[in-house]
């Protein structure tokens, strides 16, 4: 149990999630209050200790299967011996009925038959068992079985083209409009994904059986959400992120208002001017002022939206989209080879979504050939907007800095700089990479407060830090 | 631990939670009977709207314990979470011994800074509590940084270090839950300290519980209708998810009305119990009339 501990500690930090010595000791001690044969009671106990941050649980949960693996085919789950003299169509049709009550216990134990029937399990391959899981999935036929969910619970209203209507289920929404439709179909696919779920399991108990957990562990090896390169991240992983930049973003607005909390005083605060006063014998030598409240200051974002760097540009986008809650003032601008303002489209768009699609039918920020030229852009933003930019003001740019070999007005930055209070510069590529090529970020760099290198949540997250 | 252990298993934290009227996951009942067993305290986190001060209150009126509660909010400084010297009586104090006569300056300072010249707050009042008390530290993300660096000491060794007077240590130890809205990361040290636990959503079937057991006369077709949309509103990106308490008015809203089962007009004319934005709800009103 010890080394299984330690295993699943030192995985979880060499994927980034910070547990510390303390932590690991109450791991210890926690097992000692606990009945160790209840898995989910031992499983929810250490997540509870080890993990503290709700993004890493389903990096932890997948290591806690791995090491706490029940040996398959265990004599514990149920007739498993009867189960497998049926035939796939038999085992599909309990499966229907399964799911439709809510038996986990079968359903795990379905799950386990079908994987060994067609994964086509190899001993000693070093692989992830995704490979396994489309296999066994095909065998059942996903889209199928929510179909005939959908009919076998809808309370005979016909929806899928089911061929037998299963017992009735209570959750079945009664009206045959669209509405009801639509709710059953969502439970439907809430249930298969439990079972896709189960049979995932069912995969990596196999494998861990065959190669140790240590092993597995390591193929699964999946970055953490706030290390996902914006530049090669998926769409589901940056909406994944969404919620994350909300809350950073709020943040960030937080950091900027504070730096500009001045030392001028504010009105007599009496009750702690005599509460100071007391080692004076109550005579108040030191007033004690309130701090006043700080102004809200005005942000100027400058987006880089050009293909290079695509992903990148929806999520900085969607950052100056969260930042206008937070400041009185936000104007985003988005760039390729001229620029745009679009604060107006952003603040009428009901979401990003919708604003990104208006921006991209708009053509914004494109005024000649779509090729980035961080010059021309400059340029034009300083000539017809230079003049608002005040000492209130924060400009932050979002962008390579790839110019495609355009001249690239260093001197203009300079001039922006010399007007606003704040710059930065938020580069999403690898500093590596950096100067390389047509990349003049270091043209740029003399003249902004920082240059950050920002690829993930991480760093975004370090950066807002950092400006406290 | 030398304190004597409040609740026997898990199983059993659940059913007195569920008596006094909270549904709690097992989850929550494990990490409410580890928080005692360990002598730690509990981070709850998660979306407004899930029961997180609920869990709190619940186990304090479940364990019979008396509920102490910070609310948490930008600016709050010691004198107000910690404790404060009750300067107005010291300074009578002062005064009297005056007009009393020539006094000993020692003995005097000894004595102004006294308990009895103490004025307890929430944190100094939870250790110092004579009877089994229940802290809840509320929206703890909304501290300033350097402010949560008071709760520290509190929270691991349950005791408070005043600089005149010495360290005061605790009578007995609070059970404490912490919750934040995670509007901000909280600091390392802060989370190392407590047990983590992460209240989501309820899934569409202990929602269902809830409703069920919270509305009077409710059918149960009913209110597992009620749950399965208001999971599926959830699933929409909306500037503010439906919480459970909406739930629970929309259902009770839908009992009055007599409803028997929703269909999609009874939705849309109902809809602003559950959303508060008119964009939300113009959002929601489109996706649902589509069905899929």
């Amino acid at each position: 149990m010890l080394t299984a501990i330690d295993g699943i500690i030192a995985e979880l930090r060499k994927i980034g999630v910070p547990v510390s010595i303390a932590e690991r000791i109450d791991a210890v001690q926690s097992l000692e209050h606990l009945p160790l044969a209840d898995r989910d009671l031992v499983k929810s106990a250490l997540r509870a200790v080890l993990v503290k941050n709700h993004d890493h649980e389903l990096a932890f949960d997948t290591l806690f299967d791995l090491y706490f693996a029940p040996t398959p085919g265990a004599p514990g789950e149920a007739g498993s011996e009867s189960l497998g003299a049926l035939d796939d169509a038999g085992l599909i049709d309990l499966l229907v009925l399964a799911l439709g009550e809510g038996n986990d216990v079968l359903m795990r134990a379905i799950a386990g038959i079908f994987v060994d029937r067609h994964a086509g399990f190899e001993p000693g391959r070093p692989v992830a068992g995704t490979y396994y899981v489309f296999r066994t999935l095909r065998a059942v036929d996903p889209d199928r079985l929510i179909a005939r969910l959908g009919s076998g619970a809808g309370a005979g209203t016909g929806v899928g083209g089911g061929p037998e209507p299963a017992a009735g289920s209570e959750a079945g929404a009664g009206s045959g409009d669209a509405l009801g439709r639509r709710l059953q179909l969502e439970s439907s696919q809430a249930q298969v994904n439990r079972f896709r779920q189960a049979v995932e399991a069912q995969v990596r108990q196999r494998l861990v059986a065959d190669r140790g957990a240590d092993a597995v562990a390591r193929t699964l090896r999946r970055p953490l959400p706030e290390d996902v390169d914006f530049l090669t991240s998926s769409q589901e992983q940056i909406i994944a992120m969404r919620a994350v930049v909300d809350a950073l973003s709020r943040k960030l607005g937080g950091r900027l208002a504070a730096k500009r909390r001045h030392r001028r005083r504010g009105a007599l605060d009496f009750r702690r001017t005599v509460r100071a006063s007391l080692g004076t014998g109550g005579v108040p030598i030191d007033p004690v002022f309130r701090k006043p409240n700080p102004a809200k200051p005005e942000l100027f974002v400058l987006a880089d939206i050009s293909g290079s760097v695509a992903t990148f540009a929806a999520f900085t986008l969607q950052l100056t989209f969260a930042l206008r809650a937070q400041f009185s003032r936000v104007r985003s601008f988005v760039f390729v080879d001229g620029v745009d303002e679009v604060t107006d489209v952003l603040q009428r768009a009901p979401d990003i979504i919708d604003a990104t699609r208006q921006i991209n039918a708009a053509g914004s920020g494109v005024w000649l050939d779509g090729r980035s030229d961080y010059g021309h852009a400059l340029e034009s933003f300083w000539q017809q907007w230079g003049d608002q930019v005040r000492r209130r003001t924060t400009v932050i740019v979002l962008g390579d800095a790839r110019t495609n070999y355009h001249n690239p007005a260093a001197g203009t930055l300079k001039a922006v700089r010399q007007r606003a209070g704040h710059v930065f510069w938020l580069n999403p590529e690898p500093r590596a990479a950096w100067n390389s090529g047509d990349s003049v970020i270091g043209r740029y760099e003399p003249f902004c407060d920082a240059v950050r290198e920002c690829r993930n949540l991480r760093q975004l997250r370090a950066f807002v830090a950092e400006l406290e | 631990m030398d304190h004597a252990y409040r609740f026997t298993s898990p199983e059993l934290v659940g059913r007195s939670l569920r008596e006094t009227g909270y549904l709690a996951t097992d989850r929550s009942c494990g990490a409410v009977y580890l928080g005692d067993r360990l002598g730690k305290p509990v981070l709850i986190e998660g979306p407004a709207g899930t029961g997180k001060t609920e869990l709190a209150k619940s186990v304090a009126a479940m364990a019979g314990m008396r509920l102490i509660r910070l609310q948490c909010y930008e600016g709050l400084d010691e004198a107000k979470a910690l404790y404060e010297w009750n300067y107005k009586k010291q300074l009578l104090r002062i005064q009297a011994e005056r007009t009393g006569g020539v006094a000993d300056w020692t003995e005097l300072e000894a004595d102004i800074f006294s308990e009895e010249f103490l004025l307890a707050r929430p944190l100094l009042a939870a250790i110092r509590a004579a009877d089994p008390v229940v802290l809840l530290i509320d929206e703890v993300d909304r501290l300033d940084v350097e402010t949560e660096a008071l709760l520290l000491e509190v929270l691991s060794d349950y005791q408070v270090s005043i600089p005149e007077m010495g360290t005061v240590t605790r009578t007995q130890t609070p059970l404490v839950y912490l919750t934040s809205n995670n509007s901000r990361e909280l600091s390392e040290a802060l989370k190392r300290r407590c047990l983590y636990l992460y209240l989501d959503y309820p899934s569409p079937e202990r929602e269902k519980e809830i409703v069920l057991a919270r509305v009077p006369g409710i059918s149960e077709s009913l209110s597992s209708q009620i749950a399965g949309l208001v999971a599926s509103l959830r699933k929409l990106d909306l500037k503010k998810r439906p919480s459970v308490s909406e739930t629970i008015d929309w259902a009770r809203t839908l009992v009055l009305l007599s409803a028997q089962e929703i269909s999609t007009d009874l939705v849309t004319d109902t809809l602003y119990v559950l959303l508060k934005y008119q964009s939300d709800i113009d959002k929601a009103t489109a996706e649902l009339a589509t069905g899929f």
